[in-house]
């Protein structure tokens, strides 16, 4: 009896999921495809003309990607406390997420967030909300690997 | 002798008369199409004050002193205060409350709680426990917005199934009066409906099922046909939640097909980027307390049946995996 | 300029791939998942030796995206190891990764003292 009305209610479940299926529109992939591709590539690009001038005043590669890195993260920054970058969001979707400044952006918008609930369990203690996953799934990792490249190279 | 009928819906034996109602709505909605409908449009999202939360609570404060105001009423002359709105522990009514100083009932369902204020307040006047009760709800988009999802200036792309939370708060007055209107003359209490769905950028979808449940009570328990009403509207269904609605009236077997529409579909224009709709308490209450009642006044609109709804989730049940479980509550409005 | 177009088309390509992802696996990917996605498939590759090479190719356009930022971390941690061992597992990534996220928590907390959330 029970699993009778267990399996009535899936199938009604089912059928609604399949209405909802036709009715709800459908997000317009091509152009968010076109739009993340651009302000993604063009974020590289930008990244990329950093680094190119700061080898050509003698840094060197690993250097010049950190100084690249961290002047994005300052323009992300910067960006999001003039409310600008969450405009570029709606339209770039993914092109502004995945670089390194949609990393910066969710740092600081977390941070702006909850100013209002001060600096130390506000700003200071929300600051990785979104971000701090991030970090502990990069870390984690990378450590799982050092492991096994000493288990490995012995 | 009972006042109830069939297994959801209560007549009101004397209907309580809506003497009064005030709305305040954020910038957005005012520049939306019913902006000279509402007795004040803020000029931005603070409101003179320091946190958008302190914002949205003085919104609810200054809707209910608006409302009482035009019958030159006193705060202390009012005898209950039923209020809720979408945060946790509903702090936007209940520091509202705490500057009002009326005897105070705090109310939680989600988009549904101004339908759900006004059938307990109702309750209540008709009960003759009270003559004199307010009911009164308000959301915040950026209140709402940080709870519920991300922080406001982070890049998100927004869903063609998204909805945006209306910055507005209504009141409503009831009193025990003879003569005048629009009164409310019946209710159906909805069930939470789950039909499993748990997309929280498709609220719409999840609440639509909920909203025709009661409908459909509504009428069943009443035996009206469902053109009894000029306009049924819902809460926040938004587009997406409306087109499945009327997909779901037709296989419900709702016929004659009433005349239906949600407003959070017309709180905007197609202009305003808010996607599907608006959501919120305030969408509900801010159409009923500001174009809604202004029509039922000027008799262009005699009988409305208001079906707010919710969506009864939290951030936490979402990350448990929960799925969205819905209520829809209906008020009956009538000129009679 | 040669660098710059490749940087452009690849940079390009991985938010295109994160775009499809968030359009056609319904319903709830958030820019948190993706982040997360990201850097763990980022630091990952790198393990298996197979970023690198697209570093090479693309600069830039391998690097800004937040699978780069996975890269450094599991590099650093890689280098550290074959000099300190065991420690060096430990210290290498943040090491290498130091200037960015020092960076993204100062600017973050300026940011929050200098602005307030547009309203």
């Amino acid at each position: 009896m029970d699993s009778l009305s267990e399996r009535l209610k899936q199938a009604e479940i089912d059928e609604y999921n399949q209405l909802i299926k036709k009715i709800e529109p459908k997000p317009p992939v091509i152009k968010n495809c076109i739009w993340a591709f651009i302000v993604g590539g063009l974020i590289c690009v930008f990244g990329q003309l950093i680094i190119n001038f700061l080898m050509s005043n003698g840094w060197n590669q690993t250097d010049a990607g950190s100084g690249a890195s961290v002047i994005l993260i300052f323009l992300a920054a910067l960006f999001t406390g003039l409310g600008l970058y969450d405009e570029l969001g709606k339209y770039a979707g993914a092109g502004s997420i995945v670089p390194i400044t949609g990393f910066a952006n969710a740092i600081v918008a977390s941070a702006m967030e909850f100013k209002r609930e001060g600096y130390i369990f506000g700003v200071g203690a929300r600051i990785f909300s979104v971000a701090g996953p991030t970090l502990v799934f990069g870390f984690t990792i990378a450590v799982f690997i050092g492991l096994l490249n000493i288990l490995f190279t012995k | 002798m009972s006042k109830k009928q069939g297994r959801q819906t209560i007549v009101f034996a004397s209907p309580p008369l809506i003497s009064s109602w005030a709305s305040l709505v954020g910038p957005k909605e005012g520049e939306g199409p019913w902006g000279e409908d509402f007795d004040q449009v803020l000029h931005d999202y603070l409101y003179d004050e320091q946190t958008w939360e302190k914002a949205e609570s003085k919104m609810l404060k200054e809707a209910v002193k608006q409302a009482i105001s035009k019958r030159y009423y006193q705060p202390s002359e009012i005898e209950l205060l039923i209020s809720g709105d979408l945060l946790n522990q509903i702090v936007s009514a209940n520091y509202a409350a705490r500057e009002l100083s009326i005897p105070f009932l705090g109310m939680y369902g989600a988009c549904s709680t101004m339908a759900e204020s006004m059938l307990t307040a109702a309750m209540a006047v008709d009960g003759g426990f009270f003559s004199c009760v307010v009911a009164a709800v308000s959301s915040h988009h950026y209140t709402a917005e940080r709870q519920f999802r991300t922080p406001t200036e982070q890049g998100v792309q927004k869903s063609a199934t998204s909805q945006w939370t209306a910055t507005a708060a209504g009141a409503v007055l009831l009193e025990a009066v003879p003569g005048g209107n629009p009164r409310i003359t019946s209710a159906t209490i909805g069930q939470v409906i789950d039909m499993g769905q748990s997309d929280a950028a498709n609220m719409g979808s999840a609440m639509a099922p909920a909203a025709v449940k009661t409908i459909k009570a509504h009428f069943d328990d009443l035996n009206r046909s469902p053109d009894y009403y000029d306009l049924i509207v819902t809460g926040d269904l938004g587009k997406v939640g409306m087109a499945l609605a009327q997909e779901l009236f037709i296989r419900e077997g709702l016929l004659p097909q009433p005349n239906y529409s949600d407003c959070g579909v017309l709180l905007y224009n197609d202009r305003q980027d808010v996607n599907s709709g608006g959501s919120g308490c305030g969408s509900s209450a801010a159409m009923l307390c500001g174009p809604i009642l202004k029509k039922m006044s000027e008799g262009r609109i005699n009988r409305l049946l208001l079906v707010a709804t919710g969506a009864l989730m939290s951030p936490t049940t979402s990350f448990q995996g929960e799925t969205i479980p819905s209520i829809a509550h209906a008020v009956a409005l009538e000129n009679i | 300029m040669n660098s710059l177009l490749l940087a452009f088309l690849v940079g390009g390509a991985f938010c295109l791939i994160g775009q499809l992802i968030m359009d056609l696996t319904k319903p709830g990917i958030t820019p948190g998942h993706i982040l997360v996605g990201y850097i763990s498939m980022g630091a990952i590759l790198s393990g298996m030796g197979l970023y690198q090479p697209l570093v090479d190719f693309a600069g830039a356009g391998a690097t800004v995206p937040l699978s780069g930022f996975g890269h450094l971390l599991t590099q650093g941690t890689i280098t550290a190891v074959q000099q300190r061992g065991l420690l060096g597992a430990l210290s290498g990534g943040v090491e290498a990764a130091a200037a960015g996220i020092t960076a993204a928590i100062v600017f973050g907390y300026l940011a929050a003292v200098l602005f307030n959330p547009r309203s």
